[in-house]
């Protein structure tokens, strides 16, 4: 299967691709692994006029932690942040995603800035972000755009990303003491979509929760950043089995599964509230330097 | 304006050229460009790896990448496997294990395995099975497969000492 045609553009600076991009005026698509982009094409799913490579731009690579933030550049594949000592050592969550996304030959070549450029509820790094609170750092014509995770899918396959931004650049706040993380995916086979999957991130002090989030994936027409859950945990115990039965419950609620082939609504909803509990006894055992 | 573009590329050591639409994808250019057709496509929607080969050293499907992405990078692909002495550690494994029935899966199969191995030099079972787990076999049930694997480490390792 072909792609229809297309011009092709390898921009070796951000400033060019933003250029290049600003030119393509709508019919111009940035592609970073191409591994939901060109799979799209191949279906003539999407038939853009240009293609903007950013894969020839030096220092999109970057992923490292400075200034109190993770940064995680355009280019950071799936397999970078699955084999990184630093991600593995501080952000578990991270590390347990990213041996779930798609398979490892997707992993070598897709990236985390891309799956959430590419909006898709489906996508694991979305709930990620929006569990750890990430900073999604843009460039555009008029400049640097920062948006924020929460609120950045708008609709399926939609973001706030405007048409002629690229997204250069993902900044997690680094870890506080006390905080643990963990995610969990329930995937019928390698390469498949999550079922559901659920990310957590708690601070404890002591045993005591004192900030929580919890995000939901492929359980709705959007990423779920399940607030009501998360705060129904904030002054309770995380030994406390009944607070996180209530979590586990809240984020069920608020959930919108559809029945498809991965499962019928009742049975997802049920897998978000056991994932939910689990998640949060991983993060809280990781919490207090007790590995689960 | 989609003019044919001209790829340059280093496959299995040799500097290559071919001129190609930048809409074509690197596996065709691989077997019809290239004449290597080795490596084969499956199902030609980025599920079964049965085209995988490494770019730089990792294995990617190739179904799934531009061939003009592949400028100026190094390709290896089946083709290359076999050296002037013989066959490589992981094809003979495969030879001595029986890790192939049909063999269709067995070239992408065998380019993952070669990555795994140069960074891996022994896995373990678990880490075998993950690595391969992107390469989908449709006859062997990967029992063999990952005996084959098991093969390939020890030779290697035999020859290193
Ligand atoms: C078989 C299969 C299974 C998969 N399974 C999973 C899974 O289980 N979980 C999961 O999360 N994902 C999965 N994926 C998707 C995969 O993770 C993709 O890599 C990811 O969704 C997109 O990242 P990419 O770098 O490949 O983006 P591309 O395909 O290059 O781009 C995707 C979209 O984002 C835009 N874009 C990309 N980068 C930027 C940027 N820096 N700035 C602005 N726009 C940009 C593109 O224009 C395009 O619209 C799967 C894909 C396949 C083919
Ligand atoms: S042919 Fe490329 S993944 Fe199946
Ligand atoms: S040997 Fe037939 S598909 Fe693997």
């Amino acid at each position: 299967m072909l792609p229809s045609t297309f011009d092709y553009v390898a921009p070796t600076s951000l400033d060019e691709a933003v250029q290049a991009l600003a030119a393509g005026a709508g019919d111009a698509k940035i592609m970073a692994g191409g591994q939901s982009l060109l799979p799209m094409m191949k279906l003539r799913l999407a038939s853009p006029g240009m293609i903007i490579d950013l894969n020839g731009i030096a220092g999109l690579d970057t992923l490292e932690e400075s200034d109190g933030m993770l940064r995680i550049g355009a280019l950071v594949r799936h397999a970078d942040l699955e084999n990184s000592d630093l991600v593995r050592d501080r952000y578990p969550i991270i590390h347990d995603a990213a041996q779930h996304v798609a398979d490892p030959l997707i992993r070598n070549r897709g990236t985390f800035c891309g799956s959430l450029a590419h909006g898709d509820p489906a996508g694991d790094w979305a709930t990620v972000a929006t569990t750890l609170g990430a900073e999604l750092h843009a460039v555009g014509p008029n400049g640097a755009v920062v948006h924020s995770a929460h609120d950045f899918q708008t609709s399926m396959f939609e973001t706030q990303l405007g048409m002629d931004q690229i997204l250069v650049e993902a900044r997690i706040p680094a870890p506080k003491a006390g905080q643990g993380s963990a995610y969990l995916k329930i995937e019928r086979k390698v390469g498949d979509y999550a079922a559901a999957a659920v990310g957590v991130m708690i601070v404890l002090d002591g045993t005591t929760v004192t900030e929580a989030s919890i995000g939901l994936t492929n359980v709705g027409p959007l990423t779920i950043n399940a607030t009501d859950a998360a705060a129904s945990l904030v002054g309770k115990s995380i030994d406390d089995a009944a607070a996180l039965e209530e979590a586990g419950r809240l984020a069920a609620e608020i959930s919108e599964p559809s029945s498809d082939l991965r499962g019928p609504e009742e049975y997802k909803r049920d897998l978000v509230r056991v994932l939910t509990k689990r998640a949060l006894r991983t993060a809280g055992a990781r919490a207090q330097g007790k590995e689960a | 304006m989609s003019d044919k573009v001209m790829v340059t590329t280093t496959v299995n050591g040799e500097e290559c050229e071919a001129l190609v639409e930048p809409r074509t994808l690197l596996v065709h250019m691989i077997r019809e460009s290239l004449h290597l057709t080795g490596t084969h496509i499956g199902c030609d929607t980025t599920s079964c790896g049965a085209c995988t080969v490494l770019l730089d050293g990792r294995p990617v499907k190739s179904c799934t990448i531009l061939a003009v992405q592949a400028n100026g990078r190094e390709l290896a692909t089946v083709e290359g496997l076999e050296a002037a002495d013989g066959l490589s550690p992981v094809q003979e494994g495969f030879k001595e294990e029986h890790g192939l029935h049909c063999g269709y899966c067995t070239p992408g199969m065998m380019m993952t395995v070669t990555a795994l191995l140069e960074e891996n030099p022994n896995p373990s079972e678990d880490e075998i099975r993950k690595a391969i787990s992107g390469n989908l076999c449709r006859c062997t049930g990967y029992v063999n497969i990952i005996k084959a694997v098991h093969y390939a480490a020890k030779k290697k390792e035999g020859a290193a000492a």
